[in-house]
C-alpha cells in the first residue's frame, strides 16, 4: 500500500493524485491502481503523469465506479499500486511533437520533461486537445518549447506534421488515427508513436483482453505496449 | 507446508488443491514474475486450438456488478507453438501441468490431441465450453449427446489423462457430466463462464462484437457452486470446481460441495498473488479444525 500525498481536481471530471512510492516509472508507463477490496473486480490502469525519486503522480478522468472512489480519497489515505507496467515511449530527439486528447494528455508531461532533460537541443512542442475545460496548461508550458491548446475542436487540425521528426500521441483512437493519416497525406516523414488505451483486466500480459491486432501481429497493450508504432496500428 | 492439502486427482498428485484457471494466467510466465508459481498445486494453460487464433475484434472485457465479462475468443498461438515454446518449461515445474485444448470442429480437437499425444503433460483439460467463438467449442458442451460424441472420439485417441471442462450453459449439467464419465473422462472441471451480454445504450448496440460474452467472477459463485455440488454427487470421477472463487472460504465451500481441486479465475485480476492467500487460508482452516487431510471434508455437504 502506498500513501496518498495529494489528490485534487484540476478540471471538471479530472483529478491529479500524487502518491508516495519509490517504484518510479519510465515515460509512458502506467500503474494498476486499486483502493478497495474485491469490488469492483478489476484494478484501474492509470498513466503516469509525473514522477520523481519518491513519488508518482497520476492524472485521471472520473468516468465510473473505480475512478469515483479514487476521486474521494484524501491525503494520508492508502492506495494499492502495482507497477510500473508497459513498455513506455522510446527515447527521441530532433523536432518532436507530442499530441494528446482528453485524459490522453497525461503521459505527455513526463515524456516532455524526460526528452528535454536528455536532449536540451531538441525541440518539444505539445498539442493539447480538450472537449471541455482546459487543464494544467501552465504546467505543460514549463516542460515544452511551445504548447498549443485546442478546446472543443480537433487538435489534429493544429499540427503540421511535416515540421517534425518524431510525433508521439495518446488519446482517443479516432484522434490518433486521424493524426496518422494526416502524416501520410502530407507526406510527413515523422516517425509516429501511439499509446493505446485499451480496456485491461490483469495488466500484466496474461489475460489477452487488451490485445491490439497490429500489422506486426497481436500485441498486448499492457505488456507489449501501450506504446506502439503508428504504422503497426493504423498502417 | 504439511500434507494437509495434498490431493490426488485421477492419479495425479497435487501438493495443494489450488490451480489457476485457463485463460487467466497465460502459460504462467507473467505470474511467475510475481511469485514462484511452483507454490501452486497446478496451472491450466491458456486454451489452445490446433491452429493459431487471433481472437475476437472489438471490446474484450466489460466489468459488471461483482463480475467481469470477457470476449477474448480463444486467442492463442496454436498447439504446435505451445509444444515448441512452453510445454517443456511447464513440465519442468513442480506443479501439475494442465493443458487446456479447445476446438472449432471435431477435426481440430482430434488433431490437437494427436499432437499433444507425442509429449508428456499431466492432465489434458478438454474445453467444450468456451462461449466466445462463433463456431465450435461451447456448441459441443450444451447437449449431453453432442458432448458424449466428442468425448468418445477424443478418448479413443487421447493418451493423456482427460478432464472435460463443462459449460454452465449446458441444458442438463448432470446428464452431460454423466455422459462424459461414461465415455471415459478421468475427471471433470466446471464451470466455464456464463453466456452474458451488455448493451451500449448510446450506440444502441451490443458492447461486444460477438454480441454475447462470458461472465465470470464472484457474481457466478453461488450458481457454479450449486452445479459442482450436483455434478460431484452424480458422478464418481473427481471434479475440479471453478467459478468466482475469491477467498479461502469460497474454496472450502467448493471442496465441501464435492470438488477435489479448485481453480482461480477472475480473482487473479484482483491481485495476482491471491492464490497464495487462498492456499494459506485453506491450510489454516484445516489446522484449526484438526483435519489431517482435506479429503476428510470433501463432499461433506
Amino acid at each position: 500500500m502506498a500513501k496518498i500525498i495529494e489528490n485534487h481536481p484540476v478540471a471538471d471530471d479530472f483529478c491529479l493524485m500524487k502518491v508516495e512510492t519509490d517504484h518510479g516509472a519510465k515515460m509512458g508507463q502506467f500503474y494498476m491502481l486499486r483502493a478497495w477490496g474485491q469490488y469492483p473486480v478489476l484494478s484501474r490502469p492509470i498513466s503516469v503523469f509525473d514522477c520523481d525519486g519518491g513519488t508518482v503522480s497520476f492524472l485521471y478522468k472520473v468516468v465510473g465506479q473505480g475512478t469515483e472512489i479514487f476521486r474521494d480519497l484524501k491525503p494520508g489515505d492508502e492506495i494499492k499500486l502495482d507497477g510500473p507496467h508497459g513498455n513506455g515511449f522510446p527515447d527521441a530527439q530532433g523536432r518532436i511533437a507530442l499530441v494528446g486528447g482528453g485524459v490522453g494528455i497525461a503521459p505527455l508531461y513526463l515524456l516532455a520533461k524526460e526528452l528535454k532533460k536528455a536532449h536540451p537541443d531538441s525541440t518539444v512542442d505539445i498539442y493539447l486537445g480538450f472537449s471541455g475545460q482546459p487543464m494544467l496548461v501552465e504546467e505543460y508550458e514549463k516542460m515544452a518549447d511551445r504548447v498549443s491548446v485546442n478546446v472543443g475542436g480537433f487538435v489534429t487540425d493544429d499540427i503540421d506534421p511535416t515540421q517534425y521528426d518524431v510525433i508521439m500521441t495518446c488519446g482517443p483512437e479516432i484522434m490518433m488515427r486521424v493524426l496518422y493519416k494526416k502524416c501520410l497525406d502530407t507526406g510527413a516523414g515523422a516517425k509516429v508513436y501511439v499509446s493505446m488505451e485499451n480496456r485491461m483486466a490483469c495488466g500484466i500480459g496474461a489475460c489477452l483482453v487488451c490485445t491490439c491486432k497490429t500489422k506486426s501481429g497481436n500485441k498486448r497493450a499492457c505488456k507489449d505496449g501501450p506504446v506502439m508504432e503508428g504504422w503497426e496500428v493504423f498502417g | 507446508m504439511s500434507k494437509r492439502l495434498e490431493t490426488v486427482f485421477a492419479g495425479v498428485t497435487f501438493k495443494n488443491p489450488v490451480a489457476l484457471a485457463s485463460g487467466t494466467c497465460g502459460f504462467g510466465r507473467e505470474f511467475n514474475e510475481y511469485f514462484d508459481i511452483q507454490k501452486l498445486g497446478g496451472l491450466c494453460s491458456k486454451g489452445l486450438t490446433l491452429r493459431p487464433c487471433l481472437g475476437n475484434d472489438g471490446i474484450r472485457v466489460w466489468e459488471t456488478a461483482s463480475g467481469v465479462m470477457n470476449s477474448v475468443g480463444m486467442e492463442n498461438p496454436g498447439v504446435q507453438h505451445f509444444i515448441e515454446c512452453d510445454l517443456e518449461r511447464m513440465n519442468a515445474l513442480d506443479l501439475v501441468n494442465i493443458v487446456n485444448l479447445g476446438g472449432h470442429s471435431e477435426e481440430d480437437y482430434l488433431e490437437g490431441v494427436a499432437l499433444l499425444n507425442q509429449h508428456p503433460l499431466d492432465l489434458l483439460e478438454l474445453n467444450i465450453s468456451c462461449p466466445n467463438t462463433k463456431a465450435g467449442c461451447m456448441s459441443f458442451g450444451l447437449q449431453a449427446e453432442v458432448a458424449r460424441d466428442i468425448v468418445r472420439k477424443v478418448r479413443a485417441v487421447c493418451k493423456h489423462k482427460l478432464v472435460v471442462k463443462l459449460s454452465p450453459n449446458a441444458e442438463n449439467i448432470t446428464a452431460l457430466a454423466r455422459a462424459c464419465e461414461e465415455e471415459g473422462a478421468d475427471g471433470l472441471s466446471l464451470t466455464n463462464t456464463y453466456q452474458a451480454m451488455a448493451i451500449d445504450i448510446q450506440r444502441r448496440r451490443p458492447v461486444f462484437d460477438n454480441v454475447y460474452a462470458g461472465l465470470s467472477g464472484p457474481a457466478i459463485k453461488p450458481i457454479s457452486l450449486r452445479m459442482v455440488h450436483q455434478v460431484a454427487h452424480a458422478v464418481s470421477v473427481p471434479v475440479m470446481g471453478i467459478g468466482g472463487i475469491t477467498t479461502w472460504q469460497d474454496a472450502i465451500e467448493f471442496i465441501m460441495a464435492g470438488a477435489s481441486i479448485i481453480q482461480i479465475g477472475a480473482a487473479n485480476f484482483m491481485d495476482p498473488t491471491i492464490a497464495l492467500d487462498i492456499i494459506d487460508g485453506m491450510e489454516r482452516f484445516l489446522e484449526d479444525n484438526h483435519i489431517t487431510n482435506i479429503s476428510e471434508i470433501r463432499g461433506v455437504v
